[in-house]
């Protein structure tokens, strides 16, 4: 809805230049990463804190709903504007501003993108170590509120293992700082509390990361297996023998198909699974586990172990697991990408009942995901124009879901619970949980006018009809489909 | 402008429901020279598909404010690099121009430049090649100086004033196409035909004459057939398939009857057009797809048939610090990065520094570099900052495009570092070694 006073009030923050408020400019504002759609009111894209500062207490005064973005790569629609509102996007907050290569750290805005910072710092032998599957486009601040994962949080932990503190402006527009340098901090450990927030406690808008030393030598193995089930094994006797690989993913027959259909990467096509193992550190402990992880697959009858050193090779290995939820697109019209965690040791049982889940309902699903902490994320493919495929994809995301927490696990590994998984939330905590939570929230946002929506369940079950990306698809691989 | 036409029947050419394979999963932002300057969601490459699906969808008019979302698109290609879905995104904005925006440009000023541009001008060269004798003129008669001088730029409009600034310096002589063979005077490996194009061979045919040089040197006798035109690739850019698929037929036909074995470009933007031939042309077109796609596999940018053959290495160093700018055409739209950067370093002496973002357009982007000042202005500065940070005594890059608007760049920092293609660095180090 058009609100002209809001409107001129926004231009005379930022400027009228960074103020987008016309209906067919807003509508590229709709989306993110995920399934969800809403149009904001108005996107307001200001420079800096003090900026931010006083669109919130505009809002705050106005009583209209606010919600950040990013690059809007997110997978549970964090970033979507489901009440309207004002949407600030970050996209010019770029700047990093100050990097301590002794005390390792960096100070950055939030729009500064994830493989930005390891960029910037590679001249001192330095990195960023969360590295989600979009670090190329995602930025800091979402990935503070996702408190976001990647292939080598295995090893190194998660976003709030690497964020030290943040500014960040509160609801009114008060500007605060959580945590910092160093690392242990008096009192309530508030710089824990908020990342993960998913927006809803108030926007970071300088962000201190941890930066970690390049280790000598790092080796991605591509082990290359006939079947599921003999690379689940292999993740669960690997792990059994105290070996913690950077990395431990897993890519099956279906995903591999999409991967080698949008851009051929090498993945062997008529593979059951393959296995991506990166290993690092000092050049003994490198050769240890090489030869101890390669005897594990070898036992258990690997087809081929391809492995480099070279980064450029590396990164061939791993382009085509990074891409691989949006190479989907070449197979299938509309997919439903669950994120749900399970113990690793029951990893080979939950593969073989999510099969069973998907087959029942004649649904194929692909496995593409972080075998290595048990981080599933099954793409489960439909299409949509085949009248109640939408909702089977959605009963069986949901039956998997409960099959994860009944194994142990829980709902979300690293995508959020946002829209996609706030209906979810009962399955995991009680309403005395959820209670809490809910007063946690209320102390930093007393009116709840940030990211409205996310997080609790209130009924509305995620629509799902924005998944559908209709079209025909010209795809040689019928097969596939069928 | 809005257009009245219902827009439910628009982007229904084949082809364009590629643009459902865009599952706005935001990986091309940060490869988005538009987007990264703007910040702006509409200046991004999903942007754009998410208005084209809009338009295709019924949901808006494809009003003049959305139009100049895509207009604002360099066509640089970055983000198919960095797509994991295999979006053809080229295809879909040039097939969106065709449809959308080249049928309206209205205003008598766009609809003579388009014509001059178009259809005058770059379809029959004669024409061209007259307007750059002009212009040779002008620059060598001391008129420029002239023109130049305070008094008639105070008084002159500061539009004007700017696009004349921007015309590049004619070097050297022109190169034309003709029944000539450079011959090589080692021994023959084989012959090669040569695309002279439109602009290259007005504004930089000592260009040309060092690729002759450098084929001739490596055994390669040389044609370049007279009868060619054009590669085609401002009118597809600008979505005038019609004209531009005459001109490919047309270059397909001289091409194939020159008896050459591989037919190579200097320009990638050329080499990018002439390789993707098949999207212009049907089964209606009067050539048969065989003969297109025997065209398409012969095509090769000069850089990629220099890798392909035992190379020559010079026999004296070049002493000298380059930095390598990718052209958008030949790194995103023919996938070509390495061949470049091998040539350079096989000349001794060479020490290639990486230019940061070389992967980001420059701005030049055809002409772009007219018709978007402000952005094209914006992305120059920040490639300038870059370049500047190399402390490289040379820039290196593969497209005419690229080398005027970094020249541009370099006078307006007053510098003075030169700007290469990498076949004129290569002839260089060939002929300093013929000096001992």
């Amino acid at each position: 809805m058009y609100d002209e006073p809001l409107v001129s009030s926004l231009k005379s923050i930022v400027g009228s230049d960074f103020v987008i408020c016309h209906p067919d400019d807003l509508i590229v504002y709709e989306y993110d990463g995920s399934v969800d759609k809403a149009i904001p009111d108005v996107v307001v894209l200001p420079e800096t804190t003090a900026q931010i500062s006083s669109i919130l207490s505009l809002a705050h005064e106005k009583n209209i709903p606010v919600v950040c973005r990013g690059a809007g790569t997110g997978l549970s629609g964090g970033s979507i504007a489901t009440h309207g509102g004002v949407q600030i996007s970050l996209s010019r907050m770029t700047r990093i501003l100050e990097i301590d290569p002794l005390n390792l750290t960096a100070l950055v805005e939030p729009g500064v993108i994830n493989l930005d910072i390891t960029k910037a710092v590679a001249k001192h032998s330095l990195y960023y170590s969360p590295d989600p599957s979009s670090q190329k486009s995602c930025t800091i601040g979402g990935n503070v509120a996702e408190n976001a994962g990647g292939p080598h949080c295995l090893k190194y932990g998660v976003t709030t293992n690497h964020v030290l503190g943040m500014e960040v402006v509160l609801e009114d527009g008060k500007v605060v700082e959580l945590g910092g340098y160093p690392e242990a901090q008096p009192g309530y450990d508030l710089r824990g509390a908020f990342i993960g927030g998913e927006g809803t406690l108030g926007i970071a808008t300088k962000v201190l990361v941890r930066l970690s030393r390049k280790p000598s030598i790092t080796r991605t193995f591509m082990a290359i297996f006939a079947d599921l089930d003999s690379a689940s094994t292999a993740v669960t006797q690997i792990i059994g023998a105290r070996i913690v690989p950077a990395a431990l993913e897993m890519i099956d027959a279906l995903a591999i198909k999409a991967i080698e259909n949008a851009r051929p990467m090498g993945y062997p096509r008529d593979a059951g699974a393959v296995l991506l193992i990166e290993i690092e550190g000092l050049a003994e402990d490198v050769n240890e586990e090489s030869e101890a992880i390669t005897s594990i697959c070898e036992e258990l009858g690997v087809r081929e172990i391809r492995y480099s050193e070279l980064a450029e090779e590396r990164e061939r290995l791993w382009a085509g697991r990074k891409g691989a939820f949006a190479a989907l697109g070449s197979l299938a019209p509309n997919y439903y990408l669950v994120d749900g965690v399970v113990p690793r040791t029951r990893l080979p049982d939950v593969l073989q009942k999510i099969a069973k889940i998907c087959s029942d309902l004649d649904l194929p699903v692909a496995n593409v995901f972080h075998a290595g902490d048990g981080n599933l994320h099954p793409l489960i493919a439909f299409d949509e124009r085949q009248p109640g495929s939408s909702a089977k994809a959605l009963q069986a995301g949901e039956a998997i879901l409960e099959l994860c927490i009944e194994a142990g696990g829980v709902l979300t590994g690293e995508h959020g619970v946002g829209i996609e998984k706030k209906e979810y939330m009962p399955l995991m905590f009680t309403p005395d949980d959820l209670s809490i939570m809910k007063a946690f929230k209320q102390a930093f946002s007393p009116k709840s006018l940030l990211n409205p929506g996310k997080i609790f369940p209130d009924g509305k079950k995620p629509t799902q009809k924005a998944s559908i990306r209709v079209g025909s698809f010209s795809t040689t691989d019928s097969d596939v489909w069928i | 402008m809005t257009i009245s036409k219902v827009s439910n029947t628009l982007l229904l050419e084949p082809g364009m429901e590629d643009m459902y394979k865009c599952v706005h999963c935001g990986l091309c932002l940060s490869a988005c020279p538009t987007y990264l300057t703007t910040g702006r969601e509409m200046e991004s490459p999903r942007g754009r598909i998410a208005l084209m699906k809009a338009v295709k969808e019924s949901r808006i008019e494809p009003s003049s404010r959305v139009i100049s979302h895509w207009e604002s698109c360099l066509q640089c290609r970055g983000c198919e690099t960095a797509c994991p879905s295999g979006v053809p995104f080229g295809f879909l904005m040039e097939q969106t121009k065709a449809e959308l925006i080249y049928p309206q440009k209205t205003s008598l000023k766009q609809r003579f430049l388009h014509f001059s541009v178009f259809k005058l001008l770059f379809p029959a060269l004669p024409l061209l090649y007259v307007l750059g004798t002009l212009v040779k003129f002008y620059q060598k008669s001391g008129l420029q100086r002239i023109l130049r001088s305070r008094i008639v730029t105070k008084v002159a409009p500061s539009s004007l004033v700017v696009l004349e600034n921007q015309l590049p310096a004619i070097k050297g002589n022109f190169f034309s196409a003709s029944t000539k063979i450079y011959p090589t005077k080692e021994k023959k490996q084989g012959t090669v035909g040569l695309l002279s194009g439109c602009v290259m061979p007005l504004f930089q045919g000592p260009i040309m004459e060092a690729t002759v040089r450098v084929l001739n040197r490596n055994g390669f006798d040389v044609v370049s057939p007279p009868g060619q035109g054009c590669c085609g690739a401002l009118n597809v850019h600008a979505g005038e398939r019609e004209r531009a698929s005459k001109m490919a037929i047309n270059n397909i036909e001289v091409f194939l009857k020159a008896n050459v074995d591989k037919i190579l470009t200097v320009s990638a933007g050329c080499g990018s057009t002439m390789k993707e031939y098949q999207n212009l042309l049907d089964k209606s077109s009067s050539i048969s797809s065989e003969d297109v796609s025997t065209f398409v596999s012969m095509t090769q940018d000069i850089t990629e048939f220099l890798v392909s053959i035992p190379l020559s290495v010079p026999k004296t160093a070049l002493s000298m610090k380059v930095t390598y700018q990718d052209s958008c055409h030949l790194a995103h739209a023919q996938k070509i990065t390495k061949a470049p950067r091998e040539i350079l370093q096989s000349i001794p002496g060479i020490e290639l520094v990486e230019l940061k973002d070389s992967l980001i357009c420059c701005g030049a982007a055809g002409t772009y570099q007219i018709v978007q000042k402000d952005l094209s202005t914006k992305l120059l500065s920040k490639k300038m900052a870059t370049i500047i940070e190399t402390k490289a005594d040379a820039v290196v890059t593969a497209n005419p495009g690229c080398i005027i608007q970094i020249e541009n760049g370099i006078k307006q920092n007053d510098l003075n570092s030169p700007v290469y293609h990498i076949v004129e660095l290569l002839d260089l180090a060939y002929s300093t070694e013929s000096k001992i």
